[in-house]
């Protein structure tokens, strides 16, 4: 490397080195308290205790046919009644946990497998880097949801089948995102003065690589959830969730599109419930990453940062 | 990626053979070492792929003929048998692999199991209409989204460039199905009745013959693409107005159409093909449950009915297609990434 | 007022040799940052005549990069000129338009940047950029082909067709910042600003570089600003010279005048800092720290860390005060004009003790995969002696500080340390022996873990290599920290709280916090100002001295070995081309390549 000049035109410190030593909840409490994080917070939480809690407040059971197939919203059903005269209302309130659940899972399965795998590919280096990355573009040649389809077909629409699935498919994605944080950090100064004390590579990967890929991946968790439920409901819409007569917010708006120039609702009120969820686990996974990595920051502080001298802008 | 070895000169024109003979004196060529690596990868992904997918739909516990029949497979040996031959399901395992392998390659495909019908005469309008519907939604979203995400890196923290971004990040949020859900509610069914709910093309017609068909899916498929390019490409065109060669060229006293155009937009574009590739990737799946939705004939809608009624070759056969168009649709990215950034064309 | 007054009086008075009327003239020049903010660069003024060269020097942070892009009536994003004027052959720069602002860009003044490998489009061919100033300003020239040709040629580049179909990542960086030069000289300006355009150039380069700017600058009559924070290159290039501190220029003159007998403390002080090639000497650092904009105080900025100070210092502005010729900031400034004074000699270093040698490394080749990077490497560190590797980049340096530390792991050749053979590898050695042999990195930025803090930093090879109570290793960790001039106080900060020379401080204190006998320094201070730097190479002297430690001080910077070395080893493409005693290396060196190395070296000018 050229000989580096002195001060701010020393090597560029990396920027998000000056949040990440907040612990990763400050990150979250950072992140919750910008603009974006909060609606999009609030937005989650609100659809996670209607999913949560629903259950318990439903007027009427979900599989009771109570009132007209299609049947207009009135007091006693303010969301009227699906194909089978089922009351939309309490159907919805029951509909949500189970999809919830399942995306955790997978979620959870995702991040587990696919940073176990990205963080020893990129540490141990050589073969077993070959092999696991190898594996990762295999398996990402794959559509997440034809893959999930593919094993439905053969093993039946079992939901821990579905959860699995998708979880798996979220591995190869996860896996190169961490390996590619992973690898960026190995280089650093600091892990190499572990290294020079005879630390084994488990052993600083644990102590000083570990601490440093909370980031990185609570905005991948928070991605893969987003994706998970997507994926998971959407195949419930195609018929591949639980069976019927469950009510699933996926599976309601399949059921009831032919109905939808008589009760809409029956459509409308889970596609804006499932798509609240959505928008807000992503919005929040957003406000994290901006967190992160100061993107936008105003131009005077960015001005101010250069000429204070400290490294990573153009200073005089 | 692109090993560094070095590039003969492919432009002779216009420089003397003095030039020529010095820049020739290396060899190799980092355009056609990164294809052929990427094929032979991608081979051999194909191929790991194959076994899985005959893995899959073949070798299970009650073999597959058992599982078509279902509970009616007990009290019918002859019906059992008969299917078994008919899926080849009497012969050793790698037998069948080879069988189902080369008839890949002759195009004896085997016959659908639910109408009988040759696999490929099943499969390849609705590949044709699946094609034509990527192909618009893809071509459109590109252009609409290098369009936007332009417009809101020159506009940045604008009024302009804020709404885009929240709506981009919305719409990245939504399933494609909600998306195709809401469009039908709002243009066909509750709001405004201009367009068919459902995209029934005659047998035997392709998707250009109806274009108003197209319209609500390939919308739907555009709104689902565009956040993604737009965000790519105004972080792209950001990064490149902020750098410091965009201030040098300032500094010569370059005008403002020309840095954006021949000194900020060059770079932007690398970084976003890729994200066009991934897109047109992602198209694939998402094609999936958008003709699921409008009804649309295509391969993703054929996938739909094969898996919910275990119509094993067809499975097979679209699976195929889809990771070969993957690997494919990859290697194409790739270059076209490579042949935009000079730096990693050419090594030093 | 004053301002005119200066002006005149540096425009005036002006070292011998000045040709030409002024071509460029800044009176109370004033950015700040945003609307209100605080200002960045305070009421600059100076000028320079045509074919002369102005050093603006200073060190980071002091506001000379806002200052040169001022000249060419730009401001980064955030910060506005908030008054002053830029008189350009008499037209203020400032108060342009912006379309006659383009057309003086790049035509009628131009600007060399500091990167060049940034600053050159890299999707673009060299020909396209350099073509394109002169399309812009079209009218400028009637033949361009030729004009661009015959610029080429000044600045030493092939004038082929072939040179300009390359992109800039396949020329070298000495090749990228003559294309930087030409695109500055194709439309024959009339001012030239340039930003340190030879940082991360090697010595030879540089002085290839600067000789053209010497010598284009006074064919084509052009008023050139030079802006550095190396002030030996500023001394051989530039006639006049200011030095900026805190966005003020605290003292200027003639260049000839400045540098033997500096007047403001600041200058001393920087002067002071200054490793001579010519004698070995302790260097002299300025403790403290240059205030960021918004805190620098009512009175002068340089009053927290000035030895002169008085009260009055704090509360009033010292306005340029006029002595023989110069401008100087300081109250005080008529009450002592003596020559720069002279800088203690190094002591004589102790007698070797007997014993075995600290480290001796014999045929030691090693590489990366195939590529060869060190071959034959023969080094010998006496105990408690400091050895210098000296070499430019790509010379091996730090592959060779890698060996030695373990963090290579193959290569061929035979390494003793302390008189027993020394694994290859770090995971092969004992415990006992990575503790002996501690290493310090470059860049203070990256050897931090950005989530501990100091003290958890400094405390865990403590915890890992010795078994010590809590309290026992605190107790360390503090009577290190005060080694190395920090206090307690830092115990709990993170790390980007600390500028770069307190950082590297705390990595010093790291690795002696385990008391080992070797200490490894790869180019501690390449990254830091040079009147940190100064502090720094004090520092690990005396602890060199008072622990009775070997050390290795890697570095391109030859005159700073003098100030730091008994012995030097000098490195080439990976070969040792020369080794021995300091003096006798730098004063009578035997190899060609330490010989050019030597007098490649820039030069501070000394009292006549």
């Amino acid at each position: 490397m050229a000989h580096t000049a002195p001060g701010a035109n020393a090597p560029a410190k990396p920027k998000a080195e000056r949040i990440r030593r907040h612990q990763w909840l400050a990150v979250l409490g950072t992140a919750a308290r910008t603009p974006r994080g909060a609606t999009g917070l609030g937005l989650a939480l609100v659809v996670v205790l209607i999913a949560a809690l629903g259950p318990l407040a439903a007027p009427h059971s979900p599989d009771a046919l109570v009132t007209l197939t299609f049947g207009k919203p009135s007091g006693q059903f303010p969301l009227g009644g699906d194909e089978l005269g089922r009351d939309v209302l309490s159907r919805v309130l029951n509909g949500g946990w189970l999809l919830l659940l399942m995306a955790l899972a997978a979620t959870a399965i995702g991040i587990g497998a696919g940073t176990a795998a990205g963080v020893s590919a990129a540490y141990l280096r050589g073969r077993t880097d070959g092999v696991i990355m190898r594996t990762v573009d295999v398996v990402l040649a794959f559509p997440q949801l034809v893959f999930a389809l593919l094993l439905l077909s053969i093993i039946g629409p079992k939901l821990w089948l579905i959860v699995l699935a998708v979880g798996i498919t979220h591995a190869p994605a996860v896996a190169r995102v961490i390996r590619s944080a992973t690898l960026d950090i190995s280089e650093r100064d600091y892990v190499k003065v572990a290294e020079l004390q005879g630390m084994r590579p488990a052993k600083v990967m644990a102590k000083e690589i570990m601490p440093s890929l909370s980031t990185p991946l609570m905005v991948e968790a928070g991605l893969r959830l987003t994706y998970s439920i997507i994926i998971i409901a959407g195949l419930a819409f195609l018929g591949f969730g639980q069976a019927p007569p469950a009510p699933s917010w996926g599976t309601m708006i399949n059921e009831n599109r032919v109905g939808l120039p008589l009760n809409p609702w029956a459509v409308i009120v889970p596609a804006a419930l499932i798509a609240l969820l959505t928008i807000g686990t992503n919005t929040f996974t957003d406000a994290i990453g901006r967190v992160a990595i100061g993107v936008d920051r105003k131009p005077e502080e960015a001005a101010l940062v250069d000429d204070l001298g400290l490294a990573g802008g153009r200073a005089s | 990626m692109a090993e560094a070895q070095a590039l003969p000169q492919r432009e002779p024109t216009g420089t003397g053979p003095a030039a020529a003979r010095q820049a020739s004196t290396r060899e190799g060529h980092p355009l056609l070492y990164l294809v052929g690596r990427r094929a032979a990868i991608g081979v051999f992904t194909l191929l790991v792929v194959s076994m899985v997918v005959f893995a899959a739909t073949e070798v299970l516990p009650g073999n597959a003929a058992n599982a078509i029949l279902g509970r009616n497979a007990a009290g019918n040996p002859v019906a059992l048998h008969r299917l078994e031959a008919q899926l080849h399901l009497n012969r050793g395992l790698l037998d069948q692999y080879w069988t189902w392998l080369s008839g890949l390659f002759t195009g004896n495909l085997g016959h659908s199991l639910v109408n009988g019908e040759a696999v490929w005469g099943y499969v390849s309008p609705r590949l044709i209409n699946s094609g034509v519907l990527m192909l618009a939604a893809g071509v459109i979203g590109t252009l609409v989204g290098v369009s936007l995400g332009a417009a809101a890196a020159l506009r940045k923290d604008g009024w302009f460039d804020h709404v885009t971004s929240v709506t981009a990040l919305a719409v990245t949020s939504l399933p494609e199905f909600i998306v195709a859900i809401g469009l039908i509610i709002v243009f066909s069914t509750v709001l405004l009745h201009w367009l068919p709910a459902v995209s029934l093309l005659p047998p035997g017609t392709y998707a250009w013959d109806a274009p108003q068909l197209l319209i609500l899916p390939v919308a739907t498929l555009v709104i689902v693409i565009v956040p993604y390019i737009m965000r790519m490409m105004r972080a792209a065109m950001i990064e490149a107005l902020e750098s410091d060669y965009v201030e040098m060229a300032r500094l010569k006293g370059v005008p403002v159409w020309r840095i954006v155009g021949m000194h900020a937009l060059p770079n932007a574009i690398a970084p976003t093909i890729q994200v066009v590739g991934l897109n047109f990737l992602y198209l694939a799946g998402g094609v999936v449950v958008v003709e699921y939705v409008f009804n649309f004939p295509g391969v993703g809608q054929g996938l739909v009915y094969a898996v919910s009624n275990r119509d094993i070759p067809v499975i097979q056969f679209v699976v195929i297609v889809l990771a070969a168009f993957y690997v494919f649709m990859n290697i194409l990215t790739d270059v076209v990434a490579l042949l935009a950034t000079p730096r990693r064309r050419l090594p030093r | 007022m004053n301002r005119d007054r200066a002006a005149a009086i540096v425009t005036s008075g002006a070292a011998a040799g000045a040709t030409g009327d002024v071509r460029l003239d800044v009176r109370g020049l004033r950015i700040r940052a945003g609307e209100t903010g605080p200002d960045v660069v305070s009421d600059v003024c100076f000028a320079v005549r045509a074919g002369e060269v102005f050093g603006l020097v200073g060190e980071s942070g002091s506001g000379k990069t806002t200052v040169a892009l001022a000249l060419l009536g730009h401001t980064r994003r955030g910060l506005s000129v908030s008054s002053g004027e830029v008189l350009l052959d008499g037209v203020d720069l400032l108060r342009l338009p912006a379309d006659d602002l383009r057309a003086v860009r790049g035509a009628r003044a131009s600007y060399v940047p500091q990167d060049p490998s940034a600053a050159l489009n890299p999707a673009l061919r060299v020909g396209t950029q350099l073509r394109e100033t002169l399309r812009v300003h079209a009218g400028a020239v009637d033949d361009p082909d030729r004009r661009i040709s015959e610029v080429m040629r000044e600045a030493y580049l092939d004038a082929t067709p072939a040179m300009l179909r390359r992109y800039p990542h396949q020329l070298s960086g000495g090749q990228q910042q003559r294309v930087a030069l030409a695109m500055a000289f194709v439309c024959r300006p009339s001012l030239i600003v340039l930003d340190e355009p030879t940082t991360g150039l090697d010595v030879s380069t540089q002085r290839h570089v600067l000789e053209t700017v010497r010598s284009l600058c006074r064919a084509y009559g052009v008023a050139a600003v030079y802006v550095s924070h190396d002030l030996a290159v500023v001394s051989e290039l530039a006639a006049q010279v200011g030095v900026m501190y805190a966005g003020r220029i605290v003292e200027i003159g003639a260049a000839a005048a400045v540098f033997p007998a500096p007047l403001h403390p600041y200058t001393r002080g920087l002067l002071a800092a200054v490793p001579a090639a010519e004698r070995a000497e302790q260097l002299s650092g300025i403790d403290g720290q240059q205030p960021p904009p918004g805190h620098r105080g009512a009175g002068c900025s340089f009053a927290p860390r000035c030895g002169l100070v008085l009260g009055k210092c704090r509360t009033q502005v010292p306005e340029p005060v006029f002595v023989t010729g110069r401008a100087v900031r300081c109250l005080r400034v008529t009450e002592s004009q003596a020559a720069r004074p002279g800088r203690p000699p190094l002591p004589a270093p102790a007698a070797a003790p007997a014993g075995p040698l600290a480290l001796s490394l014999r045929a030691v080749s090693a590489g990366y995969g195939p590529v060869p990077v060190l071959a034959g490497i023969e080094l010998t560190v006496p105990p408690q002696s400091c050895v210098a590797v000296v070499g430019e980049s790509g010379s091996g340096k730090t592959t060779l500080a890698r060996c030695i530390t373990g963090l290579q792991h193959k290569g061929t050749g035979e390494m003793t340390f302390q008189g027993a053979p020394l694994a290859w590898g770090a995971r092969r050695r004992p415990q006992q022996v990575l503790r002996r042999i501690q290493y310090v990195f470059q860049n203070p930025y990256t050897s931090l873990n950005p989530r501990k803090t100091i003290g958890q930093i400094v405390s865990q090879p403590l915890e890992h290599f010795l078994d010590l109570s809590r309290d026992e290793r605190y107790a360390r960790v503090v009577r290190v920290l005060n080694d190395v001039s920090l206090g307690s106080g830092f115990l709990s900060r993170y790390p980007d709280q600390l500028s770069g020379g307190e950082r590297q401080r705390v990595a010093i204190a790291r690795a002696l916090a385990v008391e080992p006998d070797l200490l490894v320094c790869d180019e501690v201070t390449s990254a830091l100002d040079v009147s940190v730097q100064a502090i720094i190479v004090e520092l690990l002297r005396a602890i060199q001295r008072d622990r009775s430690l070997a050390m290795i001080f890697i570095t391109h910077n030859l005159p700073l070995v003098r100030s730091i070395a008994q012995t030097a080893v000098v490195l080439q493409d990976g070969r040792v081309v020369e080794a021995g005693p300091v003096e006798q290396i730098l004063e009578r060196p035997a190899s060609p390549y330490t010989a050019r190395l030597i007098a490649d070296v820039p030069r501070l000018a000394t009292a006549h």
